[in-house]
């Protein structure tokens, strides 16, 4: 296998999508190949960064606001539909 | 290092998947009725998700906020629509992200931001610069520098792979249900996804890499 193949089933391989023999390898790859090995930990790194940094989270104040806002509309809406 | 769970633990989560699923169609079924309470519980359980994808795709938040009430009034506007055959989630999903898309296309000049923006390159999933990370990267900054670095990395993703990392790997989407989101296919979605993961790691090499020594080495991928 080389590191084209490697990274080309990267994203399978980080979701735990692939079957055993190809994800056995991935691992044997894995082991001698050090650049992989790096690539393989640090993407997963960043899917785990993002995945836990709440970059944009909505504030409960602003939260209200838009909830009554919507809500307020699809009242409106209903009216408007109702014969 | 992709680790199965126990078959136990796989049907715990299946069921309450399944539970999930049965209660947000029940909540439906009542919003089609008319039941404007019903539809409130969605709107309760999911504006946060519809904010953030809004936000991560727009960049702005006056954009998201508009997008978070558009995105809703519409679904509510069109619930007779929506046949069940997905979650209504993933239906949500896909309104918000064509609102977004639409808010983006109006702020650039170009107009040509689309999802088919497949910018392909042997570059993109070729890494450069191949450098080990910090043992916990996210603690040599502060929160507030943490955040800064990591918007302004996503922020120079395409809209195309940014829009596909946010559902997949911020959001928890499926590959499947982000292919249904974004109408793209199975093999568009993991290509897309694969490159954005790549092109974030490689942007944040700079920050997040082993400090002194020169533990950084030329890429020799083969």
């Amino acid at each position: 296998m080389t590191c084209a193949d490697f990274l080309k089933e990267l994203t399978d391989y980080l979701d735990a999508a692939i079957d055993e023999s190809t994800r056995a390898e991935l691992e044997d790859h894995l082991a001698w190949c050090h650049n992989c090995y790096v690539i393989c930990n640090t993407t997963k790194k960043t899917i785990e960064i993002y995945r836990d940094s709440q970059l944009y989270e909505l504030p409960e104040e602003l939260r209200s606001r838009l909830e009554v806002a919507i809500l307020s509309k699809c009242a409106g809406k209903k009216k408007q539909s109702a014969p | 290092m992709a680790e199965k769970l126990h078959p136990e633990t796989m049907a715990v989560i299946e069921t309450k998947v399944r539970d999930a699923a049965t209660d947000e169609l029940t909540l439906v079924q009542a919003a089609k009725r008319g039941d404007v309470g019903a539809f409130e519980e969605l709107v309760k359980r999911y504006d946060r998700n519809i904010f953030r994808i809004a936000q991560h795709i727009t960049q702005n938040r006056e954009d998201a906020e508009d997008v978070t009430q558009d995105a809703f009034l519409k679904a509510y506007e069109n619930l007779e629509q929506f046949q069940g055959n997905s979650k209504f989630y993933t239906w949500l999903v896909r309104i918000a992200v064509n609102e977004s898309l639409m808010k983006l296309r109006r702020r650039r000049t170009d107009r040509t931001v689309s999802l088919d923006e497949d910018i392909k390159t042997e570059e993109d999933t070729m890494p450069r610069e191949v450098a080990d990370w910090s043992p916990n990267p996210e603690q040599l900054y502060k929160q507030g520098e943490l955040k800064d670095i990591l918007r302004k990395t996503i922020q120079g993703l395409p809209a195309s792979f940014r829009t596909v990392f946010v559902l997949r790997d911020v959001e928890g989407l499926s590959t499947e249900e982000t292919a249904e989101a974004l109408d793209l296919s199975i093999p568009a979605v993991k290509s897309r996804l694969l490159r954005a993961r790549l092109q974030l790691r490689e942007r944040l090499n700079k920050y997040f890499r082993k400090p002194k020594r020169a533990e950084t080495a030329k890429s020799d991928v083969r």
